[in-house]
């Protein structure tokens, strides 16, 4: 009994002090003018999906769940988006070329339609972050058009 | 005194989930970092290796080079054509190192002279999105190679159109794979490397490249 207590004890102490370590915030006022939705003419159904869906790591502001507050949950955040935006950053879109343009497009389309995009770990949480069948359809069509056009 | 304990139980049950669970993440950051480490040595093992080769390479080229282009793209192509004949073989493992040493000779590529300004622009755009297909390569299951090898397949050829090649190459086009792709080949004969052994010979002869 003792030695559980001490247990206890250690690991109250270790998850307490964790809370004092800083996780960094993905978190932006200003709208760069370089924007996906700014640069390009995105319908508004689009545009929404887009923020709901990707943007939480994939642009320089993130909507910050309530467990964000929480370590160990704010490394696992921190690490997520971190490894999203240099994968593709729909905040800095028009400083791609169009080559490069173009084969961010693809793999949009690409893992959408394979279910890839959004993360089941962020879509178990974030339920309106998922695609219906209807919406991706609607995205892969709009994005498809988008890269035509380039 | 039995309520205390409970309360201690569920406490203790609490924390130790909680920590079990940052420990994962450590242990994955860990392995990450590890894997990265491991890639990086690997990386650096390449280029040195490369660097050996093509020391080699590049003091028998250099008088060529004057007069042939670049050596350096010649290095990428090779590789390119490894990566191609590694996905025609349907060999997943493969084609991930040949992706990793692609994206070493891509990253070697000098574009620093003989080209004008807009072809370094257009060299170091082509260079650029190369490096992300042929790391995405090095890292995925083959399906997701095979996409990726897609684009990478249009980079090598915009490449080749700048900076020559001192063979003739095909650019040989199956109808069938997402609407339609192209790949690059020494030879005329078809194997194709986005269907493999499941139809080795979808394909025709699109150009010829000199």
């Amino acid at each position: 009994m003792r030695i559980v207590k001490i247990i206890v004890l250690v690991l109250l102490v270790a998850f307490v002090g964790i809370q004092f370590i800083p996780a960094e915030r993905n978190q932006s006022d200003t709208e760069p003018s370089t924007d996906f939705m700014l640069v390009n003419n995105v319908p508004e159904k689009i545009q929404k999906k887009l923020q709901v869906s990707c943007y939480d790591c994939h642009s320089n502001n993130t909507q910050y769940p309530w467990y964000n507050k929480i370590q160990p949950a704010a490394w696992f955040l921190e690490d997520h988006i971190k490894e999203g935006k240099a994968e593709l950053n729909f905040n800095e879109w028009d400083s791609l070329s169009s080559r490069r343009k173009a084969s961010k497009l693809r793999s949009i389309i690409k893992q959408i339609e394979s279910g890839e995009m959004p993360l089941d770990s962020y879509t178990l949480i974030h339920t309106d972050a998922t695609f219906s069948e209807a919406e991706a359809a609607e995205m892969i069509n709009f994005i498809t058009q988008l890269k035509d056009s380039l | 005194m039995s309520k205390l304990k409970s309360t201690l139980g569920i406490v203790a049950i609490a924390f130790i989930t909680l920590t079990a669970v940052s420990c994962k993440d450590n242990k994955k950051e860990q392995n990450n970092t590890e894997g990265n480490h491991s890639e990086m040595n690997a990386d650096e093992d390449h280029s040195k290796m490369d660097h050996d080769n093509s020391d080699g390479h590049h003091d028998s080229d250099k008088k060529e080079m004057a007069m042939s282009g670049d050596g350096d793209s010649e290095l990428i192509l090779k590789d390119y054509f490894n990566l191609k004949d590694a996905l025609v073989a349907d060999n997943n493992a493969k084609a991930k190192d040949l992706g990793a040493n692609l994206v070493t000779s891509l990253g070697n590529l000098d574009i620093s002279s003989n080209f004008s300004d807009t072809q370094k622009i257009e060299l170091k755009d082509i260079i650029e999105d190369a490096v992300e297909h042929a790391e995405h390569i090095s890292e995925s299951d083959i399906d997701h190679q095979r996409e990726h090898f897609k684009i990478l397949s249009k980079d090598v050829t915009d490449m080749v159109a700048i900076t020559g090649t001192e063979n003739t190459l095909y650019q040989l086009f199956c109808p069938m794979y997402d609407g339609g792709s192209a790949w690059l080949s020494m030879s005329k004969e078809i194997k194709n490397p986005y269907y493999g052994s499941k139809m080795l010979d979808c394909g025709e002869v699109q150009k010829e490249i000199k």
